[in-house]
């Protein structure tokens, strides 16, 4: 009950806020001025975009994975392919930019080959390279994972009946693929469609420029609350329809995304096959690898001694772990809380209607969280504290509140199956036992909840983090973080520094997220 | 190599992780044998040799006199039914059943017909629209024989193809197939747990145990202390 009221006080305050602030506004008209209208349809337009080739890029890959059980090094090129998800968006944009920028590798490369016009990382161009190389992945796994699971005998008995390759591209892959396909585009879209850091780093220009960052640019450049407000409630709209959409869509089954259980494959055993499928996942990890190394080889160039000691270096990783903590914690909490609601509703016999609607409101609440993207609910925070006080005294606290709502649905989808199963294995028997309150925390849940708690709890701070669109709004000189300072840092063009700085947090979040991972695959 | 053989397996060796295969057997022509033996034994790992699944590391294995060893799966003269998943569940089964023609489903007008005949001849008749989900067990095993049917090829091979079925099931099924196989003569391995099973179907018995054949007769007492429950 405490936790429903929590989320809903952060969400929905703000959100009445914008609303409240809305006929402020010199009505509509304002709001779908032709430059908002420019920023919508861009927004649109590179979501669709940055979805149709994150996903038809990524299909020739999963096909070929999956027929390549074998293939050297898969272990690593799948876990290569989780790497996206655990870095820091920034951080990455600044690997695609030591890759594909004006100095990177690919140009230089192009230039020597005579071409005289390079590829462009900034622009929609950029934006796009840069949600393939965070989206791709992505589907990926989504598709390779449904591939997987289908039974082993479905290719026995299509090499059985002497299928070739076309055929079971036709009769197998491409339903099984047709299955995951809208999930996994509606997923992408959505994250797309919501992205901020990377366009505010590849983006810019009213030609690049997405309502996210018209925004931020709103709140922080042009001082203009009013702005803001009808572009968040603009923003508010987009991704309320998003999700309807998505809602109509089957669901994406994201757990146990492809690791290892690879079904034995008898098709593609022609040279052609096996240069395509070797062409395609070199071509792909290359894609993914070589911005990944850029990192590294820049980070490793600039003086990492003197940054770590660099007392900004102190306060940003300071102020960023505790803000971390305080996220990953209280999204814990929530979350915990959350669940405990649900369980006890279930556990009636027949539960009044109003309990069965809170139950709902419970399941729908991750769902909730996303309708209202963290620059929104940092617009709509913005709005409410600024009347009372500073908001940079409240500054961190409402950065660590937006930073635990984006990590309660993955939270949540951690939590809940350990916590169902749990209460299923032993709630008998620890009741029949007369265990209970203390002993029964200690001797019965700690050792088995421990491991998922300590997985949702990295995965909640490493998400914490990496996050550039809360403190974008709420950052100050009193409240860096580590993300922030990266940013500031590119702005000020040392990037030297920056590149440094990129190594470590990124650093930090992968070993984060794979403590959580690595708990993950043991739990299983 | 005899008229009346339909497989032979000759001085088949074959290691899978910890576990070593040693097979040397053949099995008759026009005839059903029973592959028995306890879970782990090689039953399915015969089975998957003759199928081309598996490849040995040594030896050779025929099929009506020819050496197959080292062909693809869909180039041997053979169907298979599995215990389970034997149709594609996205697939209706005029599709499942027609896939056994050909694996591209460009199918003549006599061939769709034949797709439908073999459907009525197992059971299923007026079923070609269904998905393999809306059937049950025992009918969706019913669909992967009219499938079998429509292949037409000289050698069946059955890994526990019953197994998922209750008791009566079982028992109509194995009617099924006695009378499929008395129609078109063709050779029959069968994987099987059930004693039942063997005596109603077996012509045959060839009882494996830790990856070695043990005893090659026509019905030979059943070795009882191999047998799980």
């Amino acid at each position: 009950m405490v936790s429903l009221a929590v989320v809903s006080l952060l969400v929905a305050l703000p959100t009445v806020a914008l609303l409240s602030a809305a006929p402020a506004t010199q009505g509509l008209s304002s709001v779908f001025d032709s430059y908002t209208l420019s920023l919508l349809r861009f927004t649109v337009l590179q979501a669709v975009l940055s979805t149709l080739f994150s996903t038809a890029l990524a299909v020739p890959v999963a096909l070929a994975l999956a027929r390549r059980p074998q293939f050297f090094g898969r272990i690593w090129i799948l876990r290569l392919m989780a790497l996206p998800m655990g870095l820091p968006v920034l951080i990455g944009a600044l690997g695609l930019i030591g890759i594909f920028g004006r100095q990177g590798l690919m140009n230089q490369m192009l230039l020597t080959l005579g071409l005289q016009q390079p590829i462009s990382i900034y622009g929609l161009s950029g934006i796009l390279l840069a949600h393939v190389f965070f989206n791709l992945p992505l589907a990926c796994r989504l598709m390779l994972a449904g591939l997987e699971r289908l039974p082993a005998e479905y290719w026995r008995l299509s090499a059985s009946l002497g299928m070739r390759p076309l055929c079971v591209l036709r009769f197998i892959e491409a339903p099984a693929l047709a299955r995951i396909l809208p999930g996994a585009a509606g997923l992408i879209f959505m994250l797309c469609a919501t992205s901020f850091t990377l366009v505010l780093v590849l983006g810019g220009g009213p030609a690049a420029t997405t309502l996210e960052v018209a925004i931020y640019q709103a709140l922080r450049f042009d001082f203009d609350p009013a702005r803001a407000v009808s572009l968040a409630l603009l923003q508010m709209g987009l991704t309320a329809c998003i999700l309807y959409a998505i809602s109509r869509l089957p669901p994406a089954d994201i757990t146990g995304a492809g690791e290892g259980r690879a079904s034995r494959r008898f098709d593609g055993r022609g040279p052609g096959a096996r240069f395509w499928d070797m062409a395609v996942i070199v071509t792909a990890t290359l894609f993914l690898a070589l911005p990944l190394a850029a990192i590294v080889t820049a980070g490793l160039k600039a003086d990492l001694w003197r940054l770590v000691h660099l007392p900004a270096f102190h306060q940003a990783t300071l102020t960023s772990l505790s803000i971390a903590l305080m996220a990953g914690l209280s999204a814990i909490l929530v979350s915990i809380g959350m669940i405990a609601a649900k369980a006890a509703v279930a556990d009636l016999r027949n539960p009044p209607s109003a309990l069965t609607l809170l139950s709902g409101l419970l399941s729908a609440q991750s769902s909730l969280v996303l309708l209202v993207p963290p620059v929104v609910l940092g617009t709509g925070w913005f709005l409410l504290v600024r009347p009372v006080f500073e908001v940079s005294r409240a500054a961190p606290l409402l950065v660590a509140a937006i930073n635990m709502l984006m990590a309660l649905p993955f939270v949540i989808r951690v939590l809940a199956p350990a916590f169902e199963t749990h209460a299923r294995r032993t709630d008998r028997l620890a009741a029949s036992l007369n265990i209970s309150g203390l002993a029964r925390l200690r001797l019965i849940d700690w050792p088995i909840l421990r491991r998922p708690l300590a997985m949702a709890l990295s995965f909640a701070m490493a998400l914490s983090l990496g996050d550039l669109g809360a403190v974008a709004l709420f950052g100050s000189q009193d409240l860096v973080t580590l993300p922030w300072l990266v940013y500031s840092r590119l702005g000020s063009y040392r990037t030297n520094d920056a590149d440094g700085l990129a190594l470590i947090l990124g650093l930090i979040c992968l070993i984060l997220t794979a403590i959580g991972t690595a708990g993950h695959r043991e739990a299983k | 190599m005899s008229e009346n053989t339909a497989v032979r397996l000759e001085e088949v060796r074959l290691g899978l992780g910890e576990a070593r295969f040693a097979f040397d057997c053949t099995f008759a022509q026009g005839r059903i044998t029973a592959i028995t033996g306890p879970s782990g034994s090689g039953k399915s790992t015969l089975l998957n040799l003759v199928a081309g699944f598996e490849q040995p590391d040594h030896g050779r294995i025929l099929i009506a006199g020819n050496d197959v060893t080292g062909q693809h799966p869909g180039a041997r003269p053979l169907s298979l039914v599995f215990q389970d998943n034997n149709l594609f569940g996205h697939l209706d089964l005029f599709t499942n059943v027609g896939l056994g023609i050909h694996p591209g489903l460009r199918l003549s007008k006599d061939e769709r017909q034949a797709v439908s005949v073999a459907l009525k001849r197992v059971g299923l008749q007026g079923f070609e629209k269904r998905m393999p989900g809306t059937l049950s067990g025992g009918e969706r095993q019913r669909a992967a024989f009219a499938r079998a049917l429509v292949r037409k090829r000289p050698l069946l091979l059955l890994d526990e193809p019953f197994a998922a079925l209750d008791a009566d099931l079982r028992e109509a099924m194995a009617e099924l197939l006695l009378d499929l196989h008395r129609e078109s003569g063709n050779t029959i391995l069968l994987v099987t747990h059930d004693r039942a099973e063997v005596e109603r179907l077996a012509d045959d018995v060839v009882s494996i145990d830790q990856g070695r054949v043990l005893d090659e007769a026509g019905k030979m007492p059943f070795p009882h202390k191999n047998m799980p429950g």
